[in-house]
């Protein structure tokens, strides 16, 4: 059997000849992003918010605008509705009404009265209640959490590699956040708590991928003390090539299938996942090396004087791979 | 790096294995798991709310209360302990969150301190200092700490537990969860809750039930305007009217023995009936006995629900609550309320999240469709790109997903939707490990080296990179489950054991499997 060879055996990209024109590329593209996300926003879900959110399922696709008239004429602000998934099934959102968290427990009370009148036969799939305290706590939590986790990741790169390798993660991370928020204002997918989740597992996975690089980096310079380092970034880059084409595409299939036949609740995560892979397989080749360049790495980085790197090299070698021959 | 000692395999094969049989129970239907024994099916996944279907509450005291609660039932004992001392108190005042008030006669001050000293005392020896007393001229003044403040919150929280346990409990509801979450919040769980609504007020409800005497003595302007003579105050009635009542409650809801949901005799409406204990029973009947022809208001939770005259002494130590348009179910879920005490703070449900078992079973249905569509196509792009040790990685990919499964029974962790999520995520990054080595391997043998050296320098240059690679995603992980909240938690949960599940497999079982081929088959080339 021919087994599947994603990347020839004898490629060698030269990826650091277009550094500065992707370096431009991903200024512009980063601005934008954040540009985007200041002047149009996030839609920011009732996690962040506050507010109700109730999905109902109809036996068939209901005449919103009369769905709409009857729950605004509520009085508790605008809602908000939108098909989910399916024609039939919607999800209805309001804000925080006024008058307190007494009130807006009952907000999502009355919806549900008035839509059973509407619809008699219409099922709750769920509601949802978050008060204004509540979700000022969900937004602290998670902007402590990423920032906590790219930090600290940084951190980690900083004292397994050098200084340069620990700024190239942090920009590295820093560009993939904006770019993830940037996809997400743009699409106005839904910014919730799962959105989060999804923020810190590419955060996670995009400095998977440049560790393996650094990693593989670190190693050249080592072994090729001569070497310049824009050829030797190219020939790690290539050397990992087919590890990163694998990979990635092992955790796009997975999450592929995912979209198409998971459930409509947790399409946000996903599909934020999947377009952060994307993300962070560029970014750690386009952002993670040639920073280095730019931060002058050299050989010398990595020279036995530095009594660290080689005692944390070499003894956990040996106890990471259990048995020795 | 090839070599692997006999007790080695063995003791690799037998971890492997006994993680996968704790996801047994969890894989199995429920009608089969219910013939294992109990400590079996005690090994399992509970799924989460979204998956259920079910209420998820938050309910926060409303703790401004407790301390106003506080300060008033002091300063009832507070006027009574002055009086039995024979001191002259004026201004008596609980203004500005402090009970304070003036000796005029300078005699009576030390007196005075004595009785306040005693009062701010800790209930017991070495206990938390609940009240500080300072004296400001002919002014005495007792503050309460922020140490007896926290006390007080803490122990009512303790008892709106209990007294939510209690409620719920009587719905005869299967496992709720219920915890607290700080120093003044509540998590509640229902799983298959039908009607979120009917909970809230189930459990939202202070019941707090009072019998005053009506103050009679009222003019309809002074009702308009507010104003109730001294030792009365003006509540608002069921029906949306005003009335003036006593301030002392002549016998309160927590004097009461039984409640139950019963029928008018009269006109069949629903009622229900009070049953009080003995002091409660013997003082309800002196008062009775003292009032005939005066209507009493019967309170609950601060709206007087009715005011019935008393026709004659009642002395059965039984009252009926009636009016107040009671339906079976709501007067079932006083009845409840009234058994299961009073919550010592309100009660405000600050997040709600309810999920209909329906949309739980289909996110079930097509989570594990998708789940297992991914595993295949994994599995198909690594054989196809691998071969041979495709299948070995696909073997480490099955072994790793059911250890994942097992390790989460093992804790009986919830498996939320999100959590699905992040276990397709780990199927997919499951295979970074065995790709990194498989490439290696390649990379190696592409140099031109031998089999043995191309495999064992393929194991030992990856494991660098596998470690920093995974610890990455660990930190977040880490990150995710502590800053997190419910199911951001159950995903960082999934991925944190499936980073760790899917390195043991990858290092130790499918290099094994490796190291076992080559020994029996001693394969002159390798074909990855």
């Amino acid at each position: 059997m021919r087994l599947l060879k994603l990347v020839p055996d004898d490629t060698n990209i030269d990826f650091m000849k277009w550094r500065n024109l992707a370096l431009i590329l991903s200024i512009i593209v980063t601005v934008a992003a954040i540009a985007l996300v200041a002047v149009r926003g996030l839609n920011l879900g009732i996690d962040f918010v506050g507010g109700q959110s109730v999905r109902v399922t109809f036996t068939q696709a209901p005449n919103l605008d009369e769905l709409r008239g009857r729950v605004n004429s509520l009085g508790l602000g605008e809602a908000s509705l939108q098909e989910f998934g399916a024609p039939n099934v919607i999800a209805i959102r309001m804000p925080l009404p006024e008058g307190g968290e007494a009130a807006a427990a009952q907000a999502a009370t009355q919806v549900r009265q008035n839509v059973t009148q509407l619809h008699p036969d219409a099922r709750f799939d769920a509601v949802e209640t978050v008060s204004g305290k509540v979700s000022e706590e969900f937004f602290r939590s998670g902007a402590w959490a990423i920032a906590l986790a790219m930090l600290g990741i940084a951190a980690y790169i900083w004292i397994r590699f050098e200084w340069q390798f620990g700024v190239g993660a942090l920009v590295t991370l820093f560009h993939d956040v904006c770019m993830t928020l940037g996809f997400l204002s743009l699409t106005r997918i839904e910014f919730n708590l799962n959105v989060i989740a999804a923020i810190l597992t590419i955060v996670g996975y995009s400095l998977n991928d440049t560790v393996v690089i650094y990693d593989r980096i670190r190693e050249n310079l080592r072994k090729y003390r001569k070497m310049e380092i824009v050829p030797l970034l190219n020939l790690s880059l290539n050397e990992t090539l087919s590890r990163t084409m694998v990979t990635s595409l092992s955790i796009l299939l997975a999450l592929g299938m995912l979209l198409l036949f998971g459930p409509d609740v947790i399409f946000g995560l996903t599909i934020a996942i999947f377009v952060g892979i994307f993300v962070g397989t560029y970014s750690s080749i386009y952002i993670s090396s040639p920073v280095l360049v730019w931060l002058r790495v050299t050989s010398d980085s990595f020279m036995p004087k530095d009594p660290v790197s080689r005692a944390a090299r070499g003894p956990r070698n040996e106890s990471f791979d259990g048995a020795q021959v | 790096m090839l070599s692997f000692p006999r007790w080695k395999v063995w003791s690799i094969t037998l971890t492997c294995l006994f993680v996968m049989l704790l996801a047994v129970p969890s894989l199995m239907p429920e009608s089969a798991r219910a013939t294992l024994p109990g400590w079996m099916q005690a090994v399992r996944i509970n799924l989460g709310l979204d998956l259920a279907g079910g209420s998820h509450l938050l309910m926060e005291a409303q703790t401004g209360d407790l301390g106003r609660q506080r300060l008033e039932s002091m300063e009832d004992i507070m006027r009574r302990e002055l009086r039995t001392g024979g001191v002259r108190a004026e201004e008596l005042s609980t203004q500005g969150g402090q009970l304070s008030f003036r000796v005029a006669d300078e005699g009576q001050r030390t007196e005075a301190r004595n009785i306040v000293n005693r009062l701010a005392q800790p209930a017991s020896f070495g206990g938390t200092t609940e009240w500080s007393v300072a004296a400001e001229g002919d002014r005495i003044i007792m503050r309460p700490t922020q140490a007896g403040l926290d006390a007080a919150v803490d122990q009512a929280m303790e008892v709106a537990r209990d007294v939510i346990d209690r409620r719920i409990n009587a719905l005869g509801t299967r496992e709720p969860t219920i915890v607290r979450q700080g120093a003044n919040r509540i998590v509640v769980q229902v799983p298959g809750v039908e009607d979120p609504e009917a909970l809230k007020r189930l459990i939202g409800r202070t019941a707090r039930l009072e019998f005053r005497m009506v103050t009679e003595e009222v003019t309809p302007e002074q009702l308009q305007a507010g104003r109730a003579p001294i030792g009365s105050q003006i509540l608002p009635t069921a029906e949306g009217g005003r009335i003036a009542v006593q301030r002392r409650a002549m016998i309160s809801g927590d004097q009461i023995a039984d409640a139950t949901q019963g029928f008018d005799q009269q006109d069949g409406t629903p009622n229900v009936i009070i049953t009080f204990d003995s002091t409660g029973g013997r003082r309800f009947a002196r008062v009775t006995q003292e009032n005939v022809g005066k209507p009493f208001a019967i309170i609950l939770d601060g709206t007087v629900i009715s005011y019935p005259v008393i026709r004659e002494p009642i002395l059965g130590g039984q009252a009926t609550v009636s009016g107040g348009g009671f339906t079976v179910e709501t007067a079932n879920q006083l009845a409840i309320s009234l058994r299961s005490g009073r919550l010592p703070v309100e009660l405000q449900v600050v997040e709600e999240r309810t999920v209909g078992a329906d949309l739980g079973a289909d996110s079930i249905r097509l989570g594990a469709i998708a789940s297992i569509v991914a595993t295949l196509a994994v599995i198909a792009f690594m054989i196809v790109t691998y071969g041979r040790f495709g299948v070995y990685t696909t073997v480490g990919l099955i072994v790793n997903a059911l250890m994942i499964l097992g390790i989460m029974a093992f804790f009986n962790t919830t498996l939320t939707l999100p959590g699905i999520a992040g276990f397709v995520l780990t199927i997919g990054a499951a295979v970074d490990a065995n790709v990194l080595i498989n490439e290696r391997i390649r990379e190696e043998q592409r140099k031109g080296k031998k089999l043995h050296d191309a495999l064992e320098s393929g194991y030992r240059e990856a494991s660098t990179a596998i470690f920093d690679a995974n610890i990455t995603n660990v930190i977040a992980a880490v990150l995710m489950y502590y800053f997190g909240s419910g199911p951001i938690r159950g995903f960082a949960l999934v991925l944190g054991i499936g980073i760790i599940t899917s390195v043991f497999t990858a290092v130790n079982l499918t290099r094994m499997l490796v190291a076992l081929w080559v020994r029996r088959a001693r394969p002159k080339e390798l074909h990855i």
